[in-house]
């Protein structure tokens, strides 16, 4: 059990600042997920809390020692990486064991352990069978159970579900949340896609070139993105951005879009006529024949419940989540109209969300 | 007409029957997605029609032509694999153009080049026609070694999870690509993945495999509300479709010899208990910013389903639960009543 706290951690490459300065507090127990596109520092931040990589300058501290000099083997991490490497000669009970017989572990401990592992992901009934011979969903919980019979304080993985197929990738997305409930071991976990980011964390960090965007809950991100970065690399589809060239004042529940006055939460700043971007998830957005704002089908990808239609308009390309019962076909006309109270507004030029009755809703309370 | 039709074909590898009597059509213009796990035949069903594998038994034509013997090169089909091949020494234009300059085609520059120009930009690449093709992300090289296909307009596209190797949001945007181009060259594809999504979103049919043979095709719709087994069930729907033994929750009456029911989201109507009577507990909302999973529990069976955007439901609730026209299961896994489909 641990926290681990990052306070200004700087990393250079020569010339490249692949982490600028970044905090961080993950509580004891806590499934942290750092996300973000390739290059955007988060596998170099996990790779300086596992002692792999030394800062440039900053602090890494564990449980309140400070461990940023000190070699990865002296932490008590367990760092994860492809979930699935296995030695298929060996069995399941010695697969598990491998990283206890590394250690040497005596022999009667390692048989607790690793039977406690095995109820823990419930394999224990597989114990004797050979590798081989198994379903890919508990060769999986093998692996896991390698990752986890040595019971360090801390867990880091990167990537560990990256190239399985998305079959496997749900059903162990699920897997992992499960046994982080049941254990409640630290983790830190680094990945580019947002779907499992926001299946298992209780924390994101979003990170964009270095910089963390964003550190806050799942929803919280999702409702209240601080950028347009951050609003777009969350959500599938990602948030809808209309162009709207206007000003703001403060206090104004209504915003004209080329000629259609639309509802927006209410706006907490002033801002001079500038570019702006209106923020509209997918599933925000009704079909309403009625509607001033119009559109044409341009495809309507089916889901079973829902389906995403999109639409073209003359703000550009929208998507939409409706129920799958609404029929729609290529090239209709159709009317739109957005869910007025979470929709979220962003000065183009820097990407910064703009302060409204629906951003500020969440930060206080 | 360049429709595909598998008769009977059966594929062994030693032991291991790959592809089990398999009878499938492709019409002409018609985008059929092959959808099984790992091992289901779907790859060697499509290696079969390209003619990389010789049937055991069983004809395959295209076009009303029986192809069962013929080479490969003279089938008129591309192929697109999941791992891109490009030839690295060359730019990008030269990659796309290559199929159209084999002396088998000997088409114009100018409409080699049309073609080229046209197929690079439905696939944004049009930028990087004069980039090395090593230049180029990962996903940039897949969308050259599809568009390599496209150049080509053959009677039959084979793609074998093309989109595979790729982002998740560029995956999103080349699913819909995909589709229109299809409609707009009113091409024949028969498409291989285990995803889910890309068969709903892509395909005019879904045809589902398991252990080489054709479980079920039909429309994307057909096979989510009507699955002829527990296995088709399983194999569409997100969050998966729920499966327990009938009796679990009141039903309304279902069909007799009915084991096992199967339930999706559309097919509970769970409330808030207000009398004390409930059937399942709230264990957790997980939300999944465009949706969000309601997880129940109803004794030791656990439920999820997709939550209401506004829903008041939280953790530790009791809530009635009601199914509505469910999918009902004999004790072999089969369909029973499409009444209720």
């Amino acid at each position: 059990m641990a926290e681990i706290r990052v306070e200004s951690l700087r990393k250079q490459f020569g010339d490249f600042v692949a982490v600028k300065d970044s905090d961080l507090t993950v509580a004891n127990g806590e499934f942290f997920v750092m996300l973000g596109p390739s290059g955007c520092g988060k596998t170099t931040t996990l790779r300086m809390i596992a002692g792999l990589e030394l800062p440039t300058s900053g602090r890494i501290l564990l449980d309140g020692e400070d461990v940023t000099f000190k070699r990865a083997a002296e932490r008590d991490i367990a760092f994860v990486f492809q979930l699935f490497a296995l030695y298929s000669h060996m069995n399941v009970r010695k697969n598990i064991a491998f990283p206890l017989v590394c250690q040497g572990m005596p022999r009667a401990d390692i048989k607790a352990r690793v039977e406690e592992t095995a109820r823990l992901l419930r394999i224990d009934h597989i114990l004797d069978r050979s590798i081989s011979g198994l379903a890919g969903g508990d060769r999986q919980r093998v692996a896991l159970g390698r990752a986890i019979v040595r019971r360090p304080k801390v867990f880091l993985m990167d990537e560990p579900l990256g190239t399985l197929d998305t079959e496997f990738r749900d059903l162990m997305v699920r897997e992992l949340r499960e046994l982080h409930n049941r254990i409640g071991a630290t983790t830190v976990y680094v990945t580019h896609d947002q779907l499992e980011a926001m299946a298992m964390a209780d924390k994101i960090a979003v990170m964009n070139r270095g910089v963390v965007e964003q550190f806050a809950t799942p929803q919280e991100i999702y409702d209240r993105p601080v950028s347009m970065f951050v609003a777009e690399f969350i959500g599938s589809p990602p948030m809808n951005f209309l162009p709207v060239h206007s000003s703001l004042a403060k206090g104004a529940k209504t915003l004209r879009v080329n000629g259609a006055m639309i509802d927006v939460p209410e706006v907490r700043e002033e801002l001079a006529e500038t570019e702006l971007a209106l923020g509209v998830r997918p599933e925000h957005i009704r079909l309403d024949d009625s509607s001033a704002l119009r559109g044409s089908v341009f495809g309507a990808e089916y889901l079973g419940t829902t389906q995403i239609v999109t639409i073209t308009t003359e703000h550009g390309p929208l998507k939409a989540r409706v129920p799958a019962a609404v029929r729609v076909a290529d090239g209709d006309t159709v009317g739109l109209t957005f869910r007025g109270d979470r929709l979220s507004l962003f000065e183009k030029a820097s990407g910064r969300a703009i302060d409204t009755a629906r951003r500020l809703g969440g930060a206080h309370g | 007409m360049a429709d595909v039709a598998l008769k009977s074909v059966t594929k062994r590898f030693g032991e291991t029957v790959a592809v089990d009597a398999m009878d499938l059509t492709v019409a002409d213009g018609e985008f059929v997605v092959l959808l099984g796990p790992t091992g289901a035949g779907k790859t060697t069903t499509l290696r079969l029609v390209a003619g990389l594998e010789r049937p055991d038994s069983g004809s395959v034509s295209i076009a009303g032509r029986d192809v069962t013997r013929v080479e490969p090169a003279a089938r008129d089909v591309t192929f697109v694999f999941q791992q891109y091949s490009l030839y690295p020494h060359l730019s990008v234009r030269e990659n796309l153009a290559f199929p159209l300059r084999s002396p088998a085609r000997r088409l114009p520059a100018a409409e080699i080049k049309e073609r080229v120009d046209k197929v690079s930009e439905i696939l944004g690449i049009a930028s990087k026609l004069d980039n090395r093709a090593t230049r180029l992300s990962g996903g940039e090289m897949q969308r050259v070694a599809i568009g390599r296909a496209l150049v080509r307009r053959p009677a039959v596209y084979l793609m074998d999870e093309p989109l595979s190797s790729l982002d998740a949001k560029l995956r999103a945007d080349l699913r819909l690509e995909l589709k229109h181009i299809q409609h707009n060259l009113g091409a024949t594809i028969l498409y291989v993945t285990h995803d889910q999504i890309e068969a709903m979103t892509m395909a005019s049919r879904i045809g589902i495999l398991n252990e080489g043979r054709l479980i079920q095709i039909g429309t994307p719709r057909e096979i989510y509300e009507s699955p002829r087994s527990l296995y088709v069930a399983a194999r569409l729907g997100q969050p998966s479709i729920n499966v327990f033994p009938a009796g679990l929750l009141p039903d309304g009456g279902v069909p007799a010899g009915t084991r096992t029911i199967g339930a999706r989201t559309e097919h509970f109507r769970i409330a808030k208990s207000l009398n004390g009577k409930a059937q399942a507990k709230v264990d957790w909302i997980e939300h999944l910013g465009d949706q969000s999973h309601l997880h129940l529990s109803v004794g030791e069976h656990k439920l999820v389903t997709l939550a209401d955007p506004h829903t008041e439901l939280k953790s530790g609730d009791a809530v009635t639960v009601e199914l509505v026209s469910p999918l009902c299961f004999d004790a072999a896994g089969e369909r029973i009543g499409g009444g209720h489909a």
